[in-house]
This record gives C-alpha cells, structure tokens and sequence, in this order.
C-alpha cells in the first residue's frame, strides 16, 4: 500500500498491460522528441536566436535614430514611419512605454529586425498574427523576418513594463 | 515518547509531528484564501465587462495573487505533508521538532515580509519580478527567508526517515507516498537553493550595493528555480494520490517498481527542463533550448503516463476485489463519487493529465511558442496544472487529513461532498476560456486589452471578448469553490465533531 512499507521484494517483472502501457508511452515520447530537432529543419519558421550584446543603449539608440533619419517617409499619430531598402538591417526600439519607430515593410522582402529594450523587460508580440517574442534590455534580439501579408500589424507589449503597460502598442505597416 | 494510536486509521502519531502538521495545514489553507480571494478580482478584472480593478490595484493583487497561490499555500501544504509522510506514515518522531519550527518560523516571517510589502505599494513587480524592474529590498529578503525556510523544512524530512530506520520504524523500502515525497523533498533542496541564489545578489541590488543583474542571466536563474519547484508540486501531488487512494479504498500499488521508477523520472529529468520559459528570448542558442526541452522533458512526461496508468490501475484492483465485478466498468459507477477525498483525487488526475500536461507539451514546442508565449493560453495551462490539478489534490488531501489529525469530522458533508465538483468545473471553465482567449493573441498579465488610451489602438477578434467572458463565469463558480472549501476546511477543524 502507498501508505505502508511494500512487502521485502517489490522489484517483480512488469506485467503484460505495464508493458505495453510503457511501451507505447516511451514510443510516443521517443516521437516527440525526435520530431522537435527533426521540425527545427523541416518547418517553416523557428524561433531566432541571433543575439547580440548591448553595452551601451546610447549607441543601438543612435543606430535607431540613423535609420529615421535616413528612411522617414512620414509621421503616424506624432511617431515617425521610416520606410528601410528590403534586406537591411531595421531597428526597433522598446521603452516605456513605446515601441518606435512605425515600421513600413514590403511584402515579401526579408528583412533583419534588431529589437532591444532601452529600460526593462517587454514583449513583443504582433497582432493579429499573434507571434510573440521577448525583448531583454542589454541585448539585441534578431528576428530575420519575411512579411507574407499586406495589412496594418499592431504590436502589443506583453511582458509586464509597468504603469503604463497597457499602453504600449506600435504598429506596423505591410504593403 | 508522546505519542497516540489514530482510532481510523491505527497509525502511531507523535504529538510534535501533529502540531506541525496542523500549523502548517492552516497556514496553507489561510494562504490559498487570500490568494483565492486576489484570484477572484483578477478574474473580474480580466471579465471585460466587470474590468473591476484600476490599474495599480491590478498588478498589486497580480503579484499577491501569485505569490500567496503558487508559492504559499502549497509549500506551507506540502510542508505539512513532509511531516505527514516521514513521521506519521513511518509511526515514528519528528527528530528535531525545534528545527521544523524554525523553518515554519521562517516561512511565516518571509511570507509576511512579501504580503506586507506588496500590500504596501512597494513592490508591484509580479511575482516573476524580471531585472531590472525593481522592487523594495523587503521583497526580495521575504523571498529569501521563505527559501530558506522551505529549506529546512525539506531537510528535516531527510532527518525524520535518517531516524525513522535508526528506530525500526520500517525494514527495508519506504511507503509510496513517503518515496514520492522523498522526490519532493530533493527537488524542493535543489530549486530552492537556487532560488536563494539568484535572490541574494538581487536584494543586494535593490539596496544598491551591487550596480548591474545581467537580466538575461536572471530569467535564466529565476527559471531554473520557478520551473522545477513546479516538479516538488508534482511530485508531491502524484503521492498524494496514491495515499487517497490507500486510505480511501484500501489501493495498494499495482507494481511498486513501475511507480518508483516514475518517481525516479522525475528527479532526474524534470530539472532540467526549463528553458520552455525562454524559447522566444535571446541569448540562449536554439540546440540549447532544443536539447533542453526535448529530449529531457519527455522523459519526465514518461514518468506521469506511467502514474496516469498505476493509480487508475490499482482504484479498479481495489474496488474490483470489493466485489464490484460485473462488466468492464462496474468498479468505476461504484467508486465512493460522494466522498470528497476521493473525488478531488479523480478530478486531480483527471484536470492534471488531460487539460494541464497535454497543453503543457504543447506549448513548450520550439515553434508553437511562438503563438502562445506570454498569451493568456499560457495562464490557462498552469492554472490547468496548479489548480486543476495540484491544489485540487491537496483540497482532497485536506478532507483525508482532518479526521486523522485534527480528529474532527467535516462540517457541512452535503457541501463537501460537491465542492470539489463545483471548484473543477468552475476551474476548467475558467482555464478554457482562458487557452481560447489567448489562441486570438489575447496578453496575460494585461489590464486594458481594448488599448482605449494607448496612440495606437487595436482590437481583438471579437469572440475573444467571449471566451474572456467565460473565463470570468468560469472563475466566480471557481471563487464560489473555493470560499467553501476554506469554510468546510476551517470550519471543520474549529467546530467539527471530535472523533475520540
Ligand atoms: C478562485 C480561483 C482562481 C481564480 C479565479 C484565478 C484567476 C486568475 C486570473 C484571472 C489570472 C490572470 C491574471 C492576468 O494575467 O491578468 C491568474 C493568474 C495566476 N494564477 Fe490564478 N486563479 C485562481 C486560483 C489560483 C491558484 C489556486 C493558483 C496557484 C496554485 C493560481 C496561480 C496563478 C498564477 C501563478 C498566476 C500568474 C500570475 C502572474 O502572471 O504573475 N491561481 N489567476
Ligand atoms: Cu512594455
Ligand atoms: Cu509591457
């Protein structure tokens, strides 16, 4: 009983309905972890994990400000659209409680957008698509990104940043 | 030597084990119902059309919510249950009653420290707390007196069985449910003291005499403790479903190997598993968190479809050899339905398995992450697993222990015998609305998900406002569940009828 001491040997055989039980438990377990790695490769999108380290929030700050210098194309609600050539490098930045710049994108185009936080935790997670991912102050998080659909992309912060947390919403535009 | 014969069950129990456990029992259930109480506002506040709290009150309770939930009531649970299975199942002491109490002691203090700070404003950090949002010192200090606490506690288990077979007190191989929270106990050491770890040098920080937490390095850390201290909470559930069951029904283990090795499982994989929590972070490679997830995770995922059949298995053995034989499922239409003890098990097993663990698999995929991370999907696959299934178990645990320790009957028996009903359904409405909720990208932790006042507005698909909806009748029925179990439980061990 599970409330007293088993008797002296309790290391007997299994049982013909233990072993098949097990049996197909650790098949099933063995699938799914063979599938994993095996889907890193043949799925269509994976996680990124390109990251690199930021000592200095002034400088990822300055190359933000570079690129809206160079792309602006125009303003959304008093927040600057910059519109970056297909294939390079954009840079979005997180902070209390914003997400800046409005980023223009074209369809079909990859791009390699830099996300980093100039204070604390927050989340990135686009809307409506729904795909999240999170963005940690002292590193820049590569997502290699390929819109697949034209539309408005709304982006919602979904770690807890405070106050004002709520109010975090940027936005992206697909064309 | 201090000790009685328990007339129901014929264990010996040592008086200093007995105060221990009874402490500790109400100290959890006065815990879950503060925590409970903070649940219930958090689901009027997520119910769009109640929306009930302002915003700071929201993250406070938040905060509160977690913590006193998830961590108080079932460490300060699990540790009555430490002294349940090492002294009491063992019909043996608690070897140093001085240093339990110290440990209780310092849970208390910790856990008082955290309530008063985050009660006072001064800590709105959730109960994650990620660096660098920032906290009073206090907060951090109370986390690290609790750990250390819980430590002890833990550690006395170790003592009590040391002595336990010093004395006699059993041959060869410990019960079951000892075993399993043996496990607990190990794990509980390990994650706790990296819990310590990782808090030190943060309260250090918070009074400014450390400049800089790497905050990767944190959610890393904090993980390592948070994920598997969420297995001390497994095990601790799994062993107290075969203990129902023993008392209950009689129910002896099917195969004693085929559980022990589970239990073994468990300790050796489950800890490893924890960087699902960072599958959409930075810093860590993808074979990191692949090999992480993968291949680690399953085998402790092994380890629970062995219990989902061994308990099962050894409820039917027990009820078939009470001579309800007829048929394939004649045992099942017999089994005890009206005795809340057991059905909480059911539903435990029931709530863990298919809701929390299935969703749990799931969600810790490489690529489902990615639409499901931080979502209210999320929040509905742990309440699945710590409510639905541990906090269920360790309310029927309540029910069985009253009689043996408190040697009080349960007041209210009509109600008790419904109220683990009404306390799952109304969970498992709740945490359903939640999963759908957040399929449509619906946040967790989030106070205003129309964005009135943000520059950008954005709606959600409107039949996320449904499934919210759900989520909020789910959670008052869940309230209602759970209001009486802390009258039934309470109520009980002060007015019950003493049972000589
Ligand atoms: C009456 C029963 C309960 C209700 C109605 C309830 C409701 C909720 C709701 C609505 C949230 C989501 C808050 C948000 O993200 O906006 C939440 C979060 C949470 N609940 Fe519960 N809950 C209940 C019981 C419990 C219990 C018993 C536990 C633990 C054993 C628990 C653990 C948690 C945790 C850990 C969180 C996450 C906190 C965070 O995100 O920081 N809940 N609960
Ligand atoms: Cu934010
Ligand atoms: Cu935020």
């Amino acid at each position: 009983m599970a409330i007293k001491e088993p008797e002296r040997i309790w290391w007997k055989p299994f049982t013909r309905d233990e072993r098949l039980w097990v049996a197909m438990a650790l098949l099933w377990m063995m699938g799914s972890f063979v599938f994993m790695p095996v889907y890193h490769f043949i799925g269509a999108q994976n996680p990124p994990s390109e990251t690199y380290r930021v000592r200095d929030h002034e400088k990822f700050r300055a190359l933000v400000d570079g690129m809206v210098a160079k792309y602006k194309v125009g303003e959304d609600k008093g927040v600057p659209v910059v519109k970056p050539e297909p294939g390079s490098d954009v840079f979005m930045q997180a902070s209390m409680w914003q997400w800046y710049p409005v980023l223009e994108l074209e369809k079909g185009k990859t791009y390699r957008i830099h996300l980093s936080s100039m204070d604390i935790t927050h989340g990135f997670s686009i809307q409506p698509i729904n795909m999240n991912f999170m963005v940690v102050p002292d590193y820049d998080y590569v997502l290699t990104l390929t819109p697949t659909t034209a539309g408005d992309y709304y982006i919602v912060c979904n770690e807890f940043c405070g106050l004002g947390h709520h109010l975090m919403v940027g936005k992206m535009i697909i064309k | 030597m201090d000790y009685r014969i328990c007339s129901l069950t014929g264990l010996k129990i040592n008086k200093p084990a007995e105060d221990l456990i009874k402490w500790n029992m109400v100290t959890a259930i006065l815990f879950l119902a503060i925590g409970g109480f903070m649940g219930l506002l958090m689901a009027l506040t997520r119910w769009p059309s109640v929306h009930y709290l302002d915003t700071s009150h929201y993250y406070r309770f938040l905060t509160l919510h977690g913590f006193d939930a998830l961590l108080l009531w079932i460490l300060f649970f699990e540790v009555a249950l430490v002294h349940f299975t090492s002294a009491v199942l063992l019909n043996t002491r608690v070897v140093a009653p001085f240093s339990a109490w110290i440990a209780y002691a310092l849970m208390l203090v910790g856990a008082a420290f955290v309530n008063i700070v985050v009660f006072a404003g001064k800590a709105d950090v959730l109960f994650t707390s990620y660096v660098p949002l920032k906290a009073n010192g206090v907060y951090y200090l109370g986390i690290i007196i609790f750990a250390v606490g819980a430590i002890v506690a833990f550690a006395n288990f170790f003592a009590n069985i040391i002595q336990a077979r010093r004395d006699k007190a059993y041959q060869h191989s410990l019960p079951l449910g000892t075993f399993g929270l043996a496990a607990a106990s190990i794990i509980g050491i390990v994650t706790l003291a990296h819990g310590a770890v990782i808090m030190i040098p943060v309260f250090f920080w918070s009074i400014d005499l450390i400049k800089y937490i790497d905050p990767a390095t944190y959610r890393l850390v904090f993980w390592g403790l948070g994920h598997p201290s969420q297995q001390i909470n497994v095990c601790a559930m799994v062993a107290m479903w075969y203990m129902t069951a023993g008392f209950v029904l009689g129910a002896k283990p099917v195969n004693e190997k085929l559980s022990r090795t589970a239990f073994v499982l468990y300790i050796l994989f489950i800890n490893v598993a924890s960087e699902h929590h960072l599958l959409v972070d930075p810093v860590l490679s993808s074979w990191h968190k692949i090999i992480n997830t993968s291949y680690v995770m399953h085998l402790a995922v092994l380890a629970s479809m062995i219990h989902a059949f061994a308990i099962p298995a050894s409820i039917e053995v027990a009820l078939r050899n009470k001579g309800y034989t007829k048929g394939l499922f004649d045992w099942l239409k017999n089994a005890p339905w009206g005795n809340p003890a057991f059905s909480a098990t059911f539903l435990s097993i029931i709530g863990f398995g298919f809701l929390g663990g299935t969703t749990g698999v799931i969600f810790g995929t490489e690529q489902f992450n990615i639409i499901r991370h931080n979502t209210f999907a999320i929040t509905g696959h742990f309440h699945a697993t710590v409510v639905s299934g541990t906090t269920i178990a360790f309310m029927g645990g309540t029910y069985l222990l009253i009689p043996y320790i408190f040697r009080r009957n349960l007041v209210l028996p009509k109600l008790a015998a419904i109220q683990p009903y009404l306390y799952a359904i109304g969970v498992a409405v709740m945490l359903i609305g939640m999963m759908a909720a957040g399929t449509y990208g619906v946040p967790r932790r989030h106070w205003d998900i129309t964005f009135s006042n943000a520059i950008f507005s954005f709606s959600f698909d409107p039949s996320a406002d449904m499934f919210l909806s759900m989520m909020g009748v789910g959670g008052l029925f869940a309230a209602l569940g759970g209001a009486m179990f802390i009258i039934i439980s309470l109520g009980s061990i002060m007015f019950g009828r003493k049972i000589q």
